[in-house]
């Protein structure tokens, strides 16, 4: 067994000033395997791939590369062993063809004074590794009109065409949509096939099940446990990561109280985005809104929101038509909105986490609405900071210090400051580690309870069935159907999804 | 990484922690460039710290000082206004035509005051509604238009002899104290409350840090950026005033250039061109370092050619310095992550 390993990590320690961030943390993976990574945010393991590429260097512990001990001082010296990251942002050249980006660096080109590049038998060869992956993609489209899916299989076919005997994955999946998650999965099982190790990082302990062959879990910058995973349970890997039992996963929901609509939208359309959108959420109610990336779940959000333009149609908040042009609009009416993206539409990255949280009521709670009460808002955030159980040093700590889980809350604490009547979800949980998810369902619940309309947006399946009432699917901009809880099987969601209902 | 930092890192210790080192080097670097300077003029020049030099330094930086606040306001926000300048020199020459015309002072200041914000007001408007991509668009059509403007209207000639109670306002002291330095802290000190103090203020350092978050976070975005941008104008008219009373005329080639030597004042200072970082008091001291260097330079007998050489020199290791931190601080960031 020990001849096919790949890459060895052993006694990797390193430290940051002061802080701890790995601690003889020893990890393999041999070819042709798929190794799933898993541990909360902050568990080491974007530190361990970064020294496994040559980004950082271990203070104490080796590497070894098919047996041989290297030391890697950039990441090009991975690259040049074969080591390769698909990164999380990927770093395509939008400008230049798919075949183009693949290639990048190394275009097939005649020898001489000019080197002329070799346009067809470069896109010819990207073809036949793009084919390779199983997808029929165009390598001489740009890559600016591909989705993020075809912009990572780009990104793959960019570390086969340079020859990768190591594929790391740093939760691909988390911007897809479960169909495109499908079809990266056939493409690492191909992967696999070829005698490529493949390691992959992710939160979601569901598709470790699906694809992984063993498991490693880290937790505070120390291995936990390493094992195949047929030997394994999702509840033991859970425990594994958080230390401890979770209470419950996904709280069990109660009967509802269904009252009064409290949003109603009628026949909203934004041409080229969504069209003839109608539904409603009333009170004390949760709706799913389920469908592919890009079928126009975050743009209809948005525009409800007042943060996008729509042409037609009309917003009813408790019955009453309203005119919602900007978001300082939506606040007024009692809406809220978790952004799909919390560093580049959610938090003031820059900012404290008390300027974070007060920024939609610091005009309600100043004097005149001019002069800022300090002593009403500081009561206001600790009192949110413990509510949410922020984990942050203080109010005035920088928001972009806290893990993700912890942003996520700040801005589920700035929503709560307004005390809204509406809230719009645009996965509210993507990215965050489980225990943080868990306490983030529970608050869902108890603000359905209290009698609040949630409209959730969530590319979780399992979140959808777990937490709404009713799941809307969404496929090329129109709500192609609805489901109860009952109905919402995965095969039912995604039957809709892509388009089979239509 | 670098074994020898992080291992600095580690031998400081919890005291000198870089997430507390970096803001306070931020807040209070440039504070000790201006006492270092300072220091070492005083050795060199036994004219430097007299009362009647420091009043003198205070008020050659008047001018500047009042355009970088405006600019700082605007580079809060990630923007850059390149109208002050000018805007200050149409100001300039209107305020001088209106006196000449016979306008009594108070009804003419107040008119140029308006003419200011709104030709400020203009160029957020422009930003904001047009959606034009950079404010460096219509503040630099600004900065043409207002300059064409004033040589149009003065016909390219000074316009001089002021009324005394005009004057007053750039040329007159109270309590032995120049008005233009006067009026400088006054106004520094209302925009520090503003800055730090008000619901607006807030928002401003919030829009820079974040656009896009900020307007899903509620704020009116656009209604903040047009206030900014005519605050902006309303101070290079401040400036104006303050100048053609000190002058005794309003040249229409007044402030050719000025508006770099305030963004100048405002990046040295400590604020960020990435937005939402910069302080009023900062500011302050950014405009002071400048005159400090002018008028130490001139104690000292290098040529005026040199001064310029000098302060860009300066504006160069102040960014250099903005871009290091800013580097430390993104580090950390990734670690975390």
């Amino acid at each position: 067994m020990a001849e096919n390993v790949l890459l060895r990590l052993e006694g990797i320690t390193k430290t940051f000033g002061g802080i701890v961030a790995l601690e003889g943390v020893d990890f393999e993976v041999r070819a042709g395997e798929v190794h799933a990574l898993i541990g909360e945010n902050g568990a080491g393991k974007s530190t361990l791939m970064k020294i496994a590429t040559g980004v950082h260097h271990a203070d104490r512990g080796r590497l070894l590369w098919k047996g041989q001990v290297v030391r890697l001082h950039t990441p090009r010296d991975a690259h040049r062993l074969g080591i390769r990251m698909v990164p999380q942002e990927l770093t395509l050249v939008p400008q230049l063809s798919a075949g183009e980006n693949i290639f990048l660096g190394c275009l097939p080109h005649r020898r001489g004074l000019f080197s002329w590049v070799r346009w067809k038998e470069a896109h010819e060869r990207a073809r036949a590794l793009l084919r390779e992956l199983g997808h029929d993609l165009d390598p001489t489209r740009p890559v600016s009109e591909l989705s993020v899916a075809e912009q990572q299989l780009v990104e793959i076919a960019r570390a086969l065409a340079f020859e990768a005997e190591l594929l790391i994955f740093d939760e691909p999946t988390s911007p897809l949509s479960e169909h495109e998650t499908e079809r990266l999965f056939q493409v690492i099982a191909r992967l696999k096939a070829r005698g490529i190790g493949v390691i992959y990082i992710t939160h979601r302990i569901r598709e470790i099940y699906r694809i992984a062959d063993r498991v490693t879990v880290l937790r505070d910058g120390r291995h936990v446990l390493t094992r195949p995973i047929v030997e394994t349970t999702p509840e033991e890997l859970v425990r594994a990561m958080v230390g401890r039992e979770l209470r419950e996963h996904f709280p069990a929901r109660g009967p509802r109280v269904i009252g009064e609509p409290l949003l109603r939208v009628e026949r909203l359309s934004a041409p080229g985005r969504f069209y003839d959108v109608t539904f409603s959420v009333h009170g004390g109610e949760i709706v799913g809104l389920a469908g592919l990336v890009g079928a126009g779940r975050t743009e209809l959000v948005e525009a409800i929101f007042g943060a996008r333009e729509y042409t037609s149609g009309t917003i009813r908040i408790a019955g009453r038509p309203v005119v919602i042009r900007t978001p300082a609009d939506a606040v007024r009416h009692g809406l809220a909105l978790v952004t799909d993206d919390r560093k580049t539409k959610g938090l003031i990255l820059t900012a404290s986490v008390h300027t974070n949280i007060i920024l939609p009521v610091h005009t309600r709670i100043a004097h005149l609405g001019l002069f800022l009460n300090a002593r009403a808002e500081r009561q206001l955030t600790e009192r949110l900071i413990r509510e949410l159980r922020v984990k942050t040093p203080s109010a005035d700590h920088p928001v972009m210090l806290l893990s993700g889980g912890n942003q996520q809350k700040v801005i589920l604490a700035r929503w709560l400051a307004t005390t809204p009547r509406i809230f719009l979800l645009d996965e509210p949980t993507r990215g965050i580690d489980v225990g943080a998810k868990a306490e983030i369902y529970e608050w869902i619940r108890r603000l359905a309870d209290q009698g609040a309309a949630i409209l959730l947006v969530s590319s979780e399946l399992e979140e959808l069935q777990r937490l709404a009432d009713r799941i809307l699917v969404m496929h090329r901009g129109r709500i192609v159907g609805e489901l109860s809880r009952e109905e919402a099987t995965d095969d039912r969601i995604l039957y809709l999804a892509t388009g089979g209902g239509a | 990484m670098n074994r020898g930092v992080s291992s600095a890192f580690e031998n400081a210790g919890r005291i000198l922690h870089p997430d507390l080192i970096l803001p306070l080097l931020r807040r209070f670097g440039p504070l000790l460039a201006l006492l270092l300077m300072s220091g070492a003029l005083a050795l060199l020049s036994p004219h430097f710290l007299t009362f009647d030099n420091v009043l003198n330094v205070f008020r050659q930086s008047a001018i500047n000082a009042l355009l970088a606040l405006g600019q700082l306001l605007v580079i809060i926000t990630a923007g850059i206004d390149l109208s002050v300048g000018s805007i200050l020199g149409l100001c300039c020459v209107v305020v001088a035509m209106l006196l000449k015309a016979g306008v009594p002072t108070p009804a003419a200041i107040v008119a140029t005051f308006a003419l200011g914000a709104t030709l400020g007001m203009t160029n957020g408007l422009l930003f904001t509604k047009l959606r034009l991509p950079h404010p460096f668009i219509p503040t630099l059509g600004m900065m043409n238009v207002a300059r064409g403007l004033a040589l149009v209207l003065s016909g390219g000639f000074p316009i001089s002899e002021l009324p005394e109670d005009f004057r007053f306002w750039g040329a007159g002291a109270f309590a032995g104290i120049p008005m233009p330095v006067i009026i400088v802290l006054i106004v520094y000190a209302l925009f520090h409350l503003f800055l730090t103090r008000t619901t607006i203020g807030r928002d401003i350092y919030a829009i820079g840090g974040n656009k896009q978050a900020a307007l899903l976070a509620g704020i009116p975005v656009d209604r903040r950026l047009i206030l900014v941008y005519a605050v902006s104008g309303g101070l290079a008219a401040l400036g104006a005033i303050i100048l053609a009373g000190r002058m005794n005329s309003g040249f229409p080639l007044a402030g050719v250039g000025a508006e770099l030597d305030a963004i100048a004042a405002v990046i040295i200072g400590g604020a960020s061109f990435f937005g939402g970082v910069g302080t009023v008091w900062g500011t302050l001291v950014g405009a002071l370092i400048m005159g400090v260097l002018r008028n130490g330079l001139n104690l000292l007998d290098v040529s005026a050619y040199w001064q310029t050489t000098v302060i860009g020199i300066v504006i160069v290791v102040a960014v250099w310095v903005d871009v290091l931190r800013q580097r430390a601080v993104e580090r950390r960031r990734a670690l975390r992550a």
